[in-house]
């Protein structure tokens, strides 16, 4: 078609016209869209430098090795354990299948948690390493890395886990670790991020659990480049972990070993402890457990099993039961007469095998009597009717005063899971918690450790060494932290008048050393061992007017946990003490037959260091103390897998 | 003007032709093309391969097909426009029945050595058909109904097909081409105002459709919609290209980070990083200077375009020039704005960068127009 000139100088003029209106428009925008690139980079280039920082650096912990536990000597008592573990990369593996198999004939795969594995296999990425089997010794490691070559993905790693050689020994003093709960998350109100790693191992009893925050360490820090789909590229940068503290406990292994296997299994508690610093040397409680299996997963039944048990394994009946200390109490009811000045030593009370007090009769372990008694008769024999007598003569308020002086109805600040307060009753505490006025039989019971009267072997032993150091003993279970020796100050006297102590340990020493005395059976013939103590037995029931009537039941024939406690406490050498030691067998019957023998042995074992010598026992005894030595001795055992203490895996 | 009316004998003729070429603008599409190698090469972490041959081989094809459509006459072009136009529609047509699915879409014919996309070749013979469409038309009739209506089926139907598929971007390229060579031609204002009231009730009724029977657009396309309007909504999924775009753009700064070391690209946190989001990466390695800089290069083409449109007083040669030239802005400038989040997500890559050798050839084929007008203009 043709056009004209004009048209054609029309046209152009309007498409010029119009593309200029469309060239500014376009410029325009040109312009919005550098303003818009300069507002995003160079306005806000910090705020999206940092989102891009955190798109691409994740921040991983690493978990610090945790501090050591060692008893007094350097032994360690809890380490941490190289523990090897094999893990599978499922896009290198390939074939995972043909690689599990592979697997399994040269190392044995429990069946649940490889079905556990092969589910997480396929929940996550590719590249994330699963674990297919964990706690292998070295043996099986090597087997799986000389393979290596036709098991594409497997890798053996290393990692650490808690161990406590001497397992079942130290269940109850040092604990255990296991993986954190929800409920610990809420109980411990930490904001360590530690707690926040899936099966991260902190102390759950024991001093692990109390010095956790000293043991655990701190975190390190990984920085690490991650991609879009979460793969590691690189690493970035690395602040170490700082690893927990080291512990060093005041307990003697070897003595904790005896102890443990003297006790045997017996449901009893032993505490042997230092008279001159309060350093407690062995602390025992049977039956025990062994905490490894905490560590690694105790199965339902067999926790269970330790919970129904009638024994109480899990209870550390050391520090947390608490008993009526019966005729071990005595020595405080007399302490308390003698410093208030309502009786002298050598004064006698008539005991005619029981006393009338305000219409009830209260009666003497001895049905006979024993005729007439002054202080060190009345300990060394027992005598329940002296200290009605004196319970009467002191009141109950003084008694309670001595018996806090000396150490009872305290908790002590020891790093131990539920340490007890036990009870030493007042007037005032019985109006409050049994709502009921105190009566004199409550103050004649409370003498002779009966009644309301609570104290936990732990309790007995300070109580012991109080009285034979004359001093104000604190038990102590922390030797060093890290190396710093924990603050020990030597202890202030208790003030009490030397006189008087010198009588209760006279007597103390009768007990176990004279004929008459309750515990004449089990003494220390070797001078410079022998030791002084009294015997317990204090009992768990009521004894009806009725089956008195019918002559007092005997022990042996009544149901276990009917039976008397034993409790014995001692010190030794009687003349230099150096330890003091309290032995409580549960429903053991009486004191001296089952609780005095154990604190000999013990007495001998911490004062010789080693398997009590025979001369020590009276020469009848020896033959059956040699056999009873042999039956012990496959007990005690040498901690295994330990060379050097200091080894930090 | 026909091309009779040409003085031929001031036209160049010959292998003249050749110093007849605008050779700024061919450096210019050369220039960008490289910082696309670059870019390219650097997505793929510091390799030619996957992207960066491929590339090179395509652009080498385009520039020996934009030397060759400039030594032809324009005049030839535009009698062949409305032949182009058809075959493009035939395409359209037969993605329908044979196209390759990728991402969602019906977008390809396989030919064997190229992978064709007929919707970017749609854009340019659309805008050539209408300029030829105009050139026909006696100006004074330009404005009457019947003759807007024409041109408006000539931009519609490629739209129809391309939404068909779907493809919401090139659908608004289309369109917005298209109106703008009508605008340049010189329709009506009134009917742009009619136009845009349109618009309004259309996206008006856009909105009110969703969830209804007769919903207008793909849930994906709404969706797309949401994202763009709040982008937190949905931080990891829909908004998460706009989110991880933005940061990658923002934390490039003044001066960038460097040669691939920007590290949203380099860790995978850009999607489609060598196609629709390769500008990220660019700004994320070269800063704000890096994307002013190939911004200015894309206004310098734009410029030169402009130029040659505005030079020529062929009606047929300046309206498909400045038609291309609006459609070169558009794909950078919706694709800027999509990164940038001034934009929805509507998948329009960005010229002579993206991966992509269907639109690397078809720009480089419409810049051959340009510069066979540029060279067959009467001086």
């Amino acid at each position: 078609m043709k056009r004209s000139p004009k048209d054609t100088a029309e046209s152009h003029r309007r498409i010029g016209r119009r593309a200029l209106v469309l060239g500014a428009l376009q410029l325009g925008f040109a312009g919005v869209l550098a303003a818009r690139m300069r507002y995003l980079q160079v306005e806000n280039a910090d705020q999206f430098r940092l989102l891009a920082d955190e798109n691409r650096i994740n921040i991983r912990l690493l978990p610090p090795a945790r501090g050591l536990i060692f008893d007094r000597h350097g032994t360690p008592l809890a380490v941490n354990e190289q523990n090897y573990r094999i893990t599978i990369v499922r896009e290198d593996a390939g074939d995972v299948e043909m690689v599990i198999d592979r697997l399994q004939k040269l190392i044995h795969l429990d069946p649940d948690d490889l079905k556990k594995s092969l589910k997480e296999l396929r929940q996550r990425s590719a590249f994330v390493p699963v674990t297919l089997a964990d706690r292998l010794t070295w043996e099986q490691v090597s087997e799986v890395a000389v393979n290596a070559p036709v098991l594409p993905g497997i890798t053996p790693e290393v990692g650490l886990t808690r161990h406590y050689p001497f397992d079942t020994d130290f269940a109850h003093v040092v604990g255990y670790v296991g993986p954190v709960s929800d409920y610990d998350l809420k109980k411990l109100d930490d904001p360590d991020p530690l707690l926040q790693i899936p099966r991260f191992q902190i102390g759950k009893s024991g001093v692990e659990a109390k010095l956790e925050r000293k043991l655990r360490g701190k975190a390190g820090i990984k920085r690490i480049e991650v991609n879009a789909q979460g793969r590691v590229m690189r690493e970035i940068g690395r602040q170490e972990s700082t690893p927990g503290a080291d512990v060093q406990l005041t307990v003697d292994s070897s003595l904790q070993n005896y102890v443990q296997a003297r006790l045997g299994g017996e449901s009893a508690a032993a505490v042997v402890i230092d008279t001159h610093d309060g350093d407690l040397l062995a602390i025992g409680s049977t039956p025990a457990f062994d905490p490894n299996k905490f560590v690694t997963g105790i199965s339902v039944a067999e926790y269970k099993a330790l919970l129904e048990n009638e024994y109480r394994p899990l209870a550390n009946k050391a520090v947390q039961g608490t008993y009526p200390p019966g005729s071990t109490f005595k020595m405080v009811t007399a302490l308390a007469a003698l410093e208030a000045g309502v009786v002298a030593p050598e004064e006698t009370v008539y005991c005619r095998g029981f006393t009338r007090v305000g219409g009830r009769r209260f009666h003497c372990w001895k049905r006979a009597g024993h005729g007439h008694v002054d202080l060190l008769e009345s300990l060394q024999e027992s005598c329940d009717v002296y200290y009605y007598d004196l319970a009467q003569r002191v009141g109950i308020e003084r008694i309670t005063a001595m018996a806090r002086r000396l150490g009872l109805g305290r908790q002590y600040p020891i790093p131990m899971s539920a340490v007890a307060e036990g009870l030493t009753p007042t007037k005032e505490w019985k109006r409050l918690r049994k709502g009921a006025e105190w009566v004199i039989g409550d103050s004649l019971n409370a003498a002779i450790g009966q009644g309301f009267v609570l104290a936990s072997p732990l309790q007995l032993a300070v109580m012991t060494a109080r009285l034979a150091s004359g001093r104000q003993i604190e038990p102590r279970l922390i030797k060093s932290i890290d190396g710093i020796e924990a603050p020990r100050d030597k202890p202030a006297p208790l003030g009490l008048n030397e006189n008087n102590l010198r009588r209760i340990r006279q007597a103390m020493f009768a007990v176990s050393n004279t004929r008459k005395g309750t515990a004449y059976r089990s003494r220390i013939v070797l001078d410079g061992l022998r030791l002084a103590g009294k015997t317990g037995t204090s009992q768990v029931r009521n004894i009806t007017k009725a089956e008195r009537a019918r002559g007092v039941v005997r022990n042996e024939d009544l149901p276990w946990n009917r039976r008397d406690h034993a409790l014995f406490v001692s010190f030794a050498p009687h003349d230099r003490p150096r330890i003091a030691v309290a032995v409580v067998v549960e429903h053991g019957g009486g004191g001296s037959k089952a609780a005095a023998p154990i604190a000999r042995d013990i007495v001998l074992r911490a004062l010789t260091g080693d398997m009590p010598p025979l001369d020590a026992y009276p020469r009848t005894d020896r033959q059956r103390i040699a056999e009873e030595q042999k039956r012990l001795k496959p007990k005690l055992r040498r901690p295994r897998g330990v060379e050097s203490g200091r080894d930090r895996a | 003007m026909s091309y009779l009316e040409y003085n031929v004998k001031r036209a160049p003729a010959g292998l003249r032709k050749l110093l007849y070429l605008n050779w700024a603008l061919i450096v210019l599409v050369a220039t960008v093309s490289s910082v696309g190698f670059l870019m390219l090469y650097a997505v793929a972490g510091g390799s030619l391969t996957p992207w960066v041959e491929p590339q090179m081989k395509r652009f080498a094809l385009g520039m020996g097909a934009m030397l060759f459509i400039a030594m032809v006459p324009i005049w030839f072009w535009r009698n062949m426009a409305g032949v182009a136009y058809g075959a493009s529609l035939l395409l359209l047509i037969l993605v329908e029945i044979i196209g390759d699915v990728g991402m969602g879409a019906r977008r390809w014919i396989d030919l064997g050595f190229i992978r064709l996309q007929p919707s970017e070749m749609a854009k340019i013979t659309m805008v050539m058909m209408l300029a030829a469409y105009y050139d026909w038309l006696d100006i004074r009739k330009v404005s009457r109904p019947f003759w807007v209506l024409v041109p408006l089926v000539i931009i519609l139907l490629p739209t129809f097909l391309v939404l068909r598929q779907p493809d919401l971007g090139t659908a608004i390229l289309l369109v917005a081409g298209g109106g703008i060579v009508m605008f340049l031609a010189g329709v009506s204002l009134w009917y742009f105002g009619a136009l845009g009231a349109l618009g309004i009730a259309l996206v008006t009724a856009v909105f009110q459709s969703r969830g209804t029977s007769w919903q207008l657009l793909k849930d994906y396309q709404y969706r797309r919609i949401d994202t763009f309007l709040d982008p937190s909504i949905d931080p990891l999924g829909q908004g998460y290209h706009i989110t991880q775009s933005k940061i990658a753009l923002g934390s490039g700064g003044w001066s960038g980070r460097g040669f691939m070391q920007g590290t949203q690209t380099r860790l995978n946190f850009l999607p489609e990083k060598h196609t629709d989001f390769i500008f990220t990466t660019l700004a994320e390695d070269f800063g704000f200077i890096g994307g002013m800089v190939l911004l200015g290069l894309y206004l310098l083409i734009l410029g030169f375009c402009f130029y040659t449109g505005l030079k020529t007083r062929d009606r047929f040669a300046s309206l498909a020039t400045l038609g291309i030239a609006a459609t070169f802005f558009l794909f950078f400038a919706v694709n800027m704005s999509m990164v940038m989040g001034l934009a929805p997500v509507v998948g329009v890559p960005l010229p002579l960068v993206s991966y992509g050798g269907s639109a690397m050839l078809v720009l480089l084929a419409a810049f051959g127009l340009v510069q066979s007008a540029n060279v067959h203009r009467p001086r």
